[in-house]
């Protein structure tokens, strides 16, 4: 991954697996990932519900613990792990130095208490600081990402927000300690289109102004390809591509990144090419598929596939690229060429002349 | 809001008048002892019943006695005379309200408490051992009837007659006024024998209102905070499990209030379900009328205090 060299991670993960035992079998949420996010950058996380993106990020946060989770591999947050450290230690990681961003802001926020007392409890978790002060500091940040009017709104409701104020709100919650790391899951998901435009502007902005790294959670290309440096394409709780954004955007590497691109439309594409969706839905994480898990969707799989199992590794000539794909280096660059030229994935493979072979 | 309340207040007041009426027409309809042969006793000529029925006004046609009973309660805050005694059914309840007042708060403050720290225990811990063996005892409680549970707790602690003579028993009950050590130590068992079998309903109740909140996704915003995880449960998590507990426990002291005849019968604590008891077998009208009535009453009040209890702890609820 791309990065200042030289220089060490805010945060690297190595390794990092999440297992929840139910009564069906064992959950593999996350199945050994790797990667790094550098100070003031930003790293787009990118997959489908149930690719275990969120689950790594809670298990940053520690909020996996007490779920019976079975965690193994390293959290490294400026040096110190976060899977070893005491829970008394990492609840002042939490909401701290690092702070995290939900999904949908009105259930993430509690019903019953202002606005302002859910910020002002936000402080006073970590900094001793009289109430008037944290009040204080509240109305600013609530000022700061964008709501008008802040001195009032600090007495509203959560339901007395609409849903973009909803998650400014939280965002400011977020970042009201000064955290070294945001993490941001889905934080545009719920919002309307425009809405989603303004909050992303607002977490480029803050973080221009406040110079804390990223980790952007989403299934949604175009949020990646707005806010990212770096991007991680997660699929059944591993990664399968890894490179920074203008190279998974340019060549892309993996059947899925394919698949995740050519299944958003694009204004220059023409009205006349079609979207091609990923076919089948994501695999159960209890029984995985054998060998490649994404061999039953791809449609470029080889017999041979389904037998083992490919290995997260740089590609030729680009060591920051990394994909995890069983098919030839230049049979993945054809194919991408085919389908970029606005092929279907059956035309692309015969004209790539691999329907025997995928070497 | 104010609105709202006067209107639920005004529909209290017709509910409560239709209560009445309902009364009226079992008690006359159905067939019952005879309260002039009742109260003649051994002087049974007809011509004494005919002149105590005249005394009483059941000589009277229906409507027009219900008419006098309703102009009594409306005009002069008056619920008539006893058959049995003569005595005023108003002050009768109000002598025997503190008794009853005494047990059913007493007993809630027990069980609320019993209940929400078993119930919270066990939903930190669900399916733990802990979880079972509280549950499962919830279950036994709930299953004991109230007067059988009163005579178990009698024999066994009872001063009197019990296996370890620990507690006052049977007949002890002194008002507050009077002993406050004797009137709490007197309503020891029956506290226990009321709250036993709620505690264990608010137990479950507690236990998966809170479970339930536990896995909302402010419950997780509050300890992505860094906030500890007592304050997450107590501040964040019971905060917001607590409303149908609430509700439900309006509602039962309301409930209880008007019908708490099993207990006061077992302890023989002179309240008003045990002077509705009396009354039942007495066929003392007017007093069974004014019980009923003041059960109905202390129902309805219940129930707008639960929904302005509802305002006040769910900011998102408005009335209109």
């Amino acid at each position: 991954m791309s990065g200042e060299r030289g220089e060490q991670p805010l945060l690297q993960v190595e390794e990092l697996r999440v297992e929840f035992p139910t009564e069906d079998g064992i959950v593999h949420a996350v199945d050994g990932i790797t990667y790094q996010v550098h100070r003031g950058r930003t790293l787009g996380i990118v997959g489908e519900s149930g690719s275990g993106k969120s689950v790594a990020s809670l298990t940053t946060l520690g909020l996996t613990r007490g779920q019976g989770a079975n965690i193994s591999g390293r959290i490294l947050f400026e040096g110190r792990d976060l899977l070893t450290l005491p829970d008394r230690q990492l609840r002042a990681v939490r909401g701290n130095e690092i702070a995290m961003v939900f999904q949908d802001p009105l259930s993430s926020l509690h019903p019953f208490y202002k606005v302002g007392a859910q910020l002002i409890e936000a402080i006073r978790a970590h900094r001793e600081v009289s109430t008037a002060h944290a009040r204080e500091h509240a109305v600013e940040l609530l000022g700061l990402v964008g709501i008008p009017d802040p001195r009032r709104r600090v007495e509203e409701f959560p339901h007395e927000f609409s849903g973009g104020m909803r998650q400014r709100a939280m965002i400011a919650m977020a970042l009201i300690n000064d955290p070294k790391l945001l993490i941001a899951d889905e934080p545009t998901t719920a919002l309307d289109v425009t809405v989603q435009a303004q909050i992303l502007a607002l977490l480029e902005r803050l973080q221009r102004e406040l110079g804390m790294a990223i980790v952007i959670i989403t299934h949604d290309l175009g949020v990646v390809a707005e806010m990212a440096d770096d991007v991680a394409v997660m699929y059944a709780g591993r990664i399968v591509e890894t490179a920074s954004t203008e190279l998974v955007f340019a060549h892309p590497e993996h059947p899925y990144t394919w698949g995740l691109l050519k299944s958003i439309p694009t204004l220059t594409g023409g009205r006349e090419e079609d979207l091609v969706p990923i076919p089948g839905t994501p695999p159960s994480l209890i029984r995985r598929p054998s060998g490649c898990h994404f061999h039953p969707r791809c449609p470029y799989a080889q017999p041979d596939h389904a037998r083992i199992d490919p290995r997260l590794e740089p590609v030729e000539g680009a060591s920051s690229h990394q994909v995890a794909c069983l098919l030839g280096a230049h049979a993945r660059q054809r194919l991408w060429r085919e389908l970029s030229a606005g092929r279907m994935p059956a035309e692309a493979l015969a004209a790539a002349g691999l329907a025997e072979d995928g070497r | 809001m104010i609105n709202y309340i006067v209107r639920r207040l005004l529909w209290g007041l017709v509910l409560l008048i239709a209560v009445t009426a309902l009364i009226f027409i079992l008690f006359r309809v159905l067939p019952t002892a005879d309260p002039a042969t009742l109260r003649a006793g051994r002087l049974q000529s007809p011509k004494i019943i005919a002149e105590i029925r005249a005394d009483l006004g059941l000589d009277k046609s229906l409507p027009a006695q219900f008419w006098i009973y309703l102009k009594g309660i409306l005009l002069h805050f008056n619920l008539g005379y006893s058959y049995y005694s003569g005595a005023s059914v108003k002050s009768l309840l109000f002598d025997r309200l503190p008794a009853t007042v005494s047990l059913v708060l007493g007993g809630a403050v027990v069980w609320v408490t019993a209940g929400m720290t078993v119930g919270i225990l066990s939903a930190l811990r669900p399916r733990s051992r802990r979880d079972r063996a509280s549950m499962g005892g919830a279950l036994l409680l709930v299953s004991a009837p109230e007067y059988w549970l009163g005579l178990i707790v009698l024999y066994l602690f009872a001063a009197d007659i019990g296996q370890l003579r620990i507690f006052p028993g049977s007949g002890s009950y002194v008002p507050l006024t009077t002993d406050p050590v004797k009137w709490f130590t007197s309503l020891l068992l029956p506290w226990f024998v009321v709250a036993a079998g709620n505690a264990a309903i608010y137990a479950r109740l507690m236990r998966s209102s809170l479970i339930e909140t536990m896995g909302q996704d402010y419950i997780r915003t509050a300890r992505a905070k860094g906030l500890s995880e007592r304050r997450v449960v107590m501040h964040h998590g019971v905060r917001a499990a607590i409303n149908p507990i609430l509700t439900i426990l309006a509602l039962d002291v309301g409930v209880l209030l008007g019908s708490a005849v099993l207990v006061e019968t077992v302890f023989n604590i002179p309240g008003i379900g045990r002077l509705n008891y009396d009354a039942i077998t007495h066929a003392d009208f007017p007093i069974i009328q004014g019980t009923v009535l003041m059960a109905a009453l202390f129902i309805i009040v219940a129930n707008i205090l639960v929904d302005i209890a509802y305002a006040y702890l769910d900011p998102r609820v408005r009335y209109s």
